[in-house]
This record gives structure tokens, sequence and C-alpha cells, in this order.
């Protein structure tokens, strides 16, 4: 059992030292989640969007839903997705249980419903202010929505990042649909878990690092992003 | 972009024909959780010029324009510009501009493109003289929502005759404004007038419609308490509301 300081200069001895192992995970963890976040905002732009926009039946009842989703245990989203795409599974035939592929799949569905439910938000304040305007312009509804998008881009952006920031971070859907296997599906986050219950807590001391430092870095994104939008009057 | 000296001649555009007028308002009737905020409303309006709409606060001024425009959809009665209802072709050759500008989250230049690439129709300006013609041209990299408030209504108004507009609504345009900024404003209104464009401004302040209008439209509680030439309105005004509203007393 290695006691806590010596855990701490090993971490720093292997960050420092740019450990291959280390380096690998992180940058499949990245790969993985930047994949994930970018299709989620493919997906959630213009479905948060949408909703803020059009009326139609049933609106109050997708927009509840979205934000019921946003709270998806992601253990339960692993374990769906994992029935879908193992041998036995609808999707079975795709081969893809245990691979990134199903990791970013599982990450998909987790944050698509932040994105949605936070660009929705964004979107209807946007929209308000700009409505009257539009219409005036008679404007077609097909045309609202990408101008909208762009017009709201720093406050999606923040979006983005809250997305990347709750993937990064999650590890329940990933150890199940990934399986956690050396060199191919090992994420930041699995790795901790496996490692601390190793006992080698020098190695998942080093990746909580990382990652607290990711998510700082992140935030004073999210931050500085605010800041300069704010300065140029865009946010 | 390269410079290029231009003529002169855009500043003045030949006199654009109104084919719009005349509008013919009957029995229109708006009202919202069941109070009625417009009512009975008769409307013949067939002149040049600028028409101001004026009234106390609730009035119904600026629900009257947004139903004149089509922004809102009455509950009863009939809006007709020359024999036509509120269709997408009547309305896209009309415009509005607001009482705080309602600019995108873009460029002073962008905002310009935006209706060039967007509406339907627009002159045949470009965007460097559109700017021109505000005196924006400079400030045309800068965010739009930087500009000072005389410069972003000048830059809504800009926006409104890019897309060629028969008929200009205006929203108590000066509304927060300073007053050098006002006059720039409505010396620029009084051009864009002579060339053609039927304006239609609502507006607080007194002296703005002497200045401005040909003929007013004065609202009392949701109701048309008349509709005279400019010189008579304000020399002898018909109806009481008015004659107490331009004694300055509170209209209620």
């Amino acid at each position: 059992m290695q006691d806590f300081s010596s855990s701490f200069a090993l971490a720093f001895a292997l960050i420092g030292g740019l450990d291959a192992d280390l380096l690998e995970i992180i940058g499949l963890s990245l790969r993985v989640s930047l994949i994930a976040v970018i299709i989620a905002a493919i997906i959630g732009f213009p479905l948060g969007a949408s909703i803020a926009v059009i009326r139609f039946p049933g609106r109050q009842a997708v927009d509840i839903l979205l934000n019921a989703l946003m709270g998806l245990p992601p253990v339960v989203v692993g374990l769906l997705v994992y029935m879908m795409i193992s041998r036995a599974g609808p999707l079975g035939w795709l081969n893809i249980l245990y691979s990134p592929t199903a990791m970013i799949i599982a990450q998909v569905i987790l944050i698509v419903p932040i994105v949605a439910a936070l660009t929705r938000q964004t979107i209807e304040d946007l929209h308000r202010e700009y409505d009257e305007q539009f219409r005036s312009f008679c404007l077609p509804m097909n045309r609202v929505i990408p101008i909208l998008i762009w017009d709201a881009r720093y406050s999606l952006l923040t979006v983005v990042l809250a997305g990347f920031g709750r993937a990064i971070a999650e590890v329940g859907a990933v150890i199940i649909v990934g399986g956690n296997i050396n060199h191919l599906t090992r994420m930041m986050t699995t790795s901790i878990a496996l490692e601390t219950s190793k006992g080698n807590l020098a190695l998942a001391l080093a990746l909580g690092l990382v990652l607290m430092l990711l998510s700082l870095t992140i935030n004073a994104l999210v931050y500085a992003l605010r800041a300069s939008a704010k300065h140029l009057a865009y946010a | 972009m390269p410079c290029v000296l231009v003529p002169n001649t855009w500043l003045m555009p030949e006199m654009k024909k109104i084919t719009q007028l005349p509008l013919k308002v009957s029995d229109l009737c708006f009202s919202v959780h069941k109070k009625q905020l417009l009512g009975d409303f008769n409307l013949h309006l067939d002149s040049q010029g600028v028409t101001a709409v004026m009234g106390p606060n609730g009035a119904g001024k600026s629900l009257l324009i947004r139903l004149l425009h089509g922004l809102l959809e009455p509950d009863s009665g009939i809006v007709e510009w020359n024999g036509k209802s509120l269709e997408l072709a009547v309305r896209q050759a009309q415009a509005m501009v607001f009482q705080k500008p309602v600019l995108l989250r873009r460029s002073v230049a962008a905002n310009i493109d935006f209706v060039l690439d967007n509406c339907v129709i627009k002159g045949n300006k470009s965007c460097r003289d559109i700017l021109q013609e505000a005196g924006l041209y400079e400030r045309r990299m800068q965010p739009a929502r930087l500009l000072s408030g005389g410069e972003q209504q000048r830059l809504a108004l800009a926006r409104a005759l890019a897309t060629s507009p028969q008929i200009l609504f205006l929203d108590e345009p000066t509304a927060s404004i300073d007053p050098s900024a006002t006059r720039q404003i409505e010396h620029w209104l009084a051009q864009v007038s002579d060339n053609g464009v039927k304006l239609i401004l609502v507006t607080h302040d007194i002296g703005q419609a002497r200045r401005l209008a040909s003929d007013v439209i004065f609202m009392h509680r949701g109701r048309l308490s008349e509709h005279t030439p400019a010189k008579q309105f304000f020399e002898e005004p018909r109806s009481r509301e008015a004659q107490a509203y331009l004694r300055g007393e509170l209209v209620i």
C-alpha cells in the first residue's frame, strides 16, 4: 500500500515524464469525448432550436422529456446501449461492443439531451428578442433557425463545453460498453476506477489530476468566452 | 474593397410609386385575455408623406401599426392595402423600425448584408452605399450592438430601407435617443418621405409630429379619435382628447 505523499510524487513523475500509457489513455479519452460532443452538437443544436422556435402540439411534453433526459443515469444508458449492440442485441451485427465507437454512441446519448435542452433555453431567449423583426422581414422559418444558431454562437460554445465536461468525466456508461480494455478502450475515468481498485494509486491519481486540470481549463475557457462575447456585445 | 468614386445620383433615387395605397381598415378589433385593446377601428389612408400616430400611453398606437403590418392577427376586421389583404407580397414591400433597435449580434456591415441576403425585395444599393448614406461606413467592422443609441437606430433605419419598402412603419424611433441624434434621424426621414416612401410614425413627441407629419391619426383608449391633416390637427383639433393632449394636459 503506497502512502499518500508517495502516490502524489509518483503521479507527478508520471505526468512530468509523459508516461506512454498515461498519454494513450488521455488521448483516447479526448478523442472519444470530442467526437461525441461534435455529434451531439450536430443533433442537439437544431433539435433544441426547433423546440424553441416552432410551435407544435406536444411541444411541452418534448420539453419535459428533454429536461428529464438531462439527468439520465450513465450506467442505465450504458446498459441500454450494451443490450442494443451485444451479440444477441438488434445491432449486434455491427460488432462494435467494447470499441471506442460504442463509447462514443453511449456518450452521444448522454449529452444530446444536455446540449439540446441548453440550446433550447439559449435560442428561446434570442428568438424572443428577434422574433418581431424577423417576422417584419418575412423570414421563412427554415432560415430563422440557422440564423438564430449562428447569432447564439458564443452561448452555444459554452453549451458544447458543458456537454464535453459531462462526457469526459463520465464513467458508468463507457465502462459497460467499452469494457475498459487495455490499449483499446481504456479511458481516464475507467482507468481511475480500475487502478484504484487494484491499489495502483499513483496512476489513478495522475489521471485524476489531469482530469481535474482539463475540467479547470474548460471552465476557464467558458469564462473567457463569455467575457469576450460580452465585450463584443455578442452575448 | 477597391476605392471607387460613387456618383452622387444614388443619393436621389427617382420617386417611387406607392402601389399599396390606399389603406383601408374596417371594424378592426384586437383583444388580449378578453380585454379589448383596439375596437371598431376604421380608417381610410390615401395620403403620401408622413402619417403620425399619436395618443396617450396605452391608446393602442403600437398595436395599430403591428396590426397594419401583419405582425399581429386581429380578432376581427379587415386590413386592406390597395384591395389586398396582408399577404406575403404585401408584407414584403413593408418594413418596420422598432423603438429599441433589434440588431443582430454581428458587425454593422453584416446587419445590412443580412437583409440583402435574406429579404426577397431589396433596393439596388450596395451595402457600402447604404452604410455611407447612414453615416456608418467608417464603423462597418464594429459589432453593431456597441454603437451608440442614435447610431444603432440609424443602422436599423438603413437596414429597413435596404428592403426598399413602399410603407415604412416607425414605432417611436427616437424615443430613447438624444436630441442631436433625433435631429439626424428626422432629417433623414424627411428625405425618405420625399423619395416616395410612405411613413407611418408612432410618436409621443408633439414637436416631431409638427415637423414631419402631413396628417395625424389620434387614438384614445383603443379607438380612433380623429384623423386630420396635420395643419388642422395642430391648429384646431376636432376631438376633445386631442385638444387636451395638445394643451399638455394628462389624457388618461
